[in-house]
């Protein structure tokens, strides 16, 4: 059965723009890009919109309903109270485009900015193997689908946008811990830039990343934590680092 | 002075309010500052008490070890390194001696201080809610660069554990130091040093030294299923975090209770 929904939309540019209230039904089952869509069709029809997939794996439909980064195609209506009104923004730590659509290339500036996954030279194609532990832990990184909602609530760009020079975000934190965590890995250094060129140390994690992640990623404990303490092994702690000259370690490098 | 970055920078959607979050956002980061104040202040007030800490066999948490020749007899386990210390016309009590240690331990804590960062820092309040700061610069400089020791309070926390773990196995005496007893004292001191090592044991650093640092787990299997262990542990560190803070603070009360003489440790046998 449907029921009236009042929503307050954002619309507008990257010069100005306003929040509008508009009814609309929704019906049982929908989620909050379904009556986005019915507003589309039947109330604004320029209202602009970025989604794909509809079903939580395209990492599109990134905006901001009641506040919180949410995606839209993942909001089920039944959520919300009868009579609530329900806001809705674009994410607010990127420039607008229009409407309910962000500019998300600073994401993709910071994707260019990690170097790549480094085999040894004399590894020839389809020699790689690896066991199913260590493949494991990296796995869940690749569960990313890069929807940016961490990049959104991560306070160090979102409040400060000064920052977004020296600061990579959480989703790239978990594309260095991938690498660094990788048995094939052997570029060097790869803790230290992390700390010294892509912002590691910015990071005081209190966790939103992790809040928000569709993808249920552990960002905070499994791979801004452990990338911190491995910048700590060669950066920050003496033992550990006269250790390495005296002994060539595997896991430091 | 309104803030122009952040939320409010130019081209990004123009909205006037810090958040446009609709449930009760502020109510986690007030529970953890009443929490964690009402345990400062106790703790302060304790360290600096400077008595009712040892009702033999029972030994506080917040004075063991006891290193100071102003120890009451029978309270030190490992000596007594240091003399009476004046500062300011007051003796110093055996308490801060030690107690930079384990304050360090839970001060660098990564669970700590995403707690203490939102809730008292206020950087931010909570997800997606402006934090109030003009400049931000987290963990990259003094004096917040130093959370990266947090590995050596994690060691001398151990000590710590070891020590703790001691006084609760001596607690198994009666007031005369016979053996074979067991009080109401003997449990609380037991389930302080439990859940001291359950906190330590799900530490992350931990979880790093035993087996995270590695590349190749399975070169380690050892190391590897250890790492498995403190990883599940790991999940709970909040948890454990909270109730061994709550722990300490009890079992101190306990042993000053008895040491004041307002309650008799019950004995089981």
């Amino acid at each position: 059965m449907a029921r009236k929904i009042k929503l307050r939309i954002w619309r507008g540019s990257a010069k100005e723009g306003s929040l509008h209230d508009v009814e609309v039904d929704a019906n049982e089952g929908e989620v909050v890009l379904d009556v986005i869509h019915r507003v589309q069709a039947t109330k604004i029809n320029d209202l602009a919109v970025r989604w794909n997939c509809k079903a939580g794996k395209c990492g599109s439909c990134s905006m901001e309903i009641n506040g919180k980064p949410r995606l839209a195609c993942m909001t089920q209506m039944a959520n919300f109270e009868e009579g609530e009104t329900i806001t809705i923004t674009p994410l607010r730590a990127f420039p607008v485009i229009k409407d309910l659509v962000t500019d998300v290339s600073f994401n993709y500036q910071k994707a260019m900015e990690v170097p790549a996954f480094e085999p040894p030279a004399d590894l020839k194609p389809g020699q790689a193997r690896m066991a199913q532990v260590d493949v494991d832990r990296s796995q869940e990184f690749r569960k990313c689908i890069e929807c940016f909602l961490c990049q959104d609530t991560c306070h160090v760009i979102r409040d400060h946008e000064e920052n977004k020079k020296k600061f990579a975000g959480p989703r790239f934190f978990i594309r260095l811990a991938e690498l660094d965590m990788h048995p094939l890995d052997i570029l060097r250094n790869r803790k230290k830039t992390a700390q010294e060129e892509h912002g590691l140390g910015m990071c005081n994690i209190t966790k939103c990343c992790t809040e928000v992640c569709p993808e249920h990623i552990r960002i905070t404990d499994n791979a801004i934590i452990p990338m911190k303490e491995r910048v700590v092994d060669v950066k920050y702690d003496p033992v550990r680092w006269l250790g390495s000259k005296i002994r060539r370690r595997e896991e430091i490098s | 002075m309104a803030l122009t970055t952040g939320v409010f920078s130019s081209g990004r959607a123009e909205l006037q309010e810090r958040t446009l979050r609709t449930d009760r956002w502020w109510l986690q980061p007030l529970i953890t500052v009443l929490v964690l104040l009402s345990f400062v202040v106790y703790a302060t007030f304790r360290a600096f008490e400077g008595k009712n800490y040892f009702a033999e066999p029972l030994i506080s948490p917040f004075y063991s070890p006891c290193l100071s020749t102003e120890c009451v007899d029978g309270a030190s386990l490992i000596g007594q390194p240091f003399g009476k210390i004046v500062l300011f016309g007051l003796t110093l009590s055996p308490a801060l001696f030690i107690l930079v240690f384990p304050l360090g331990f839970r001060l660098t804590c990564y669970y700590y201080r995403k707690a203490y960062y939102r809730s008292f820092w206020q950087s931010p309040p909570a997800c997606a809610v402006a934090e109030p700061h003009k400049k931000y610069t987290g963990e990259t400089r003094a004096p917040l660069i130093l959370q990266n020791g947090h590995r050596w309070f994690f060691y001398i926390g151990l000590l710590f554990n070891i020590l703790l773990t001691i006084d609760a196995v001596l607690a198994f005496r009666d007031a005369e130091k016979h053996w074979g007893h067991m009080s109401v004292g003997t449990l609380v001191l037991l389930a302080n040093a439990t859940l001291l090592w359950l906190y330590s044991a799900s530490c992350h650093t931990c979880r790093h030294t035993i087996g995270g640092r590695l590349k190749n787990f399975s070169k380690h299997p050892v190391r590897y299923k250890a790492w498995t262990v403190v990883s599940k542990l790991n999940h709970y560190h909040p948890n454990f975090a909270w109730v061994s803070l709550f722990g300490v603070a009890f079992a101190d009360l306990y042993v000053r209770l008895v040491a004041a003489g307002t309650i008799t440790n019950f004995y089981f046998f």
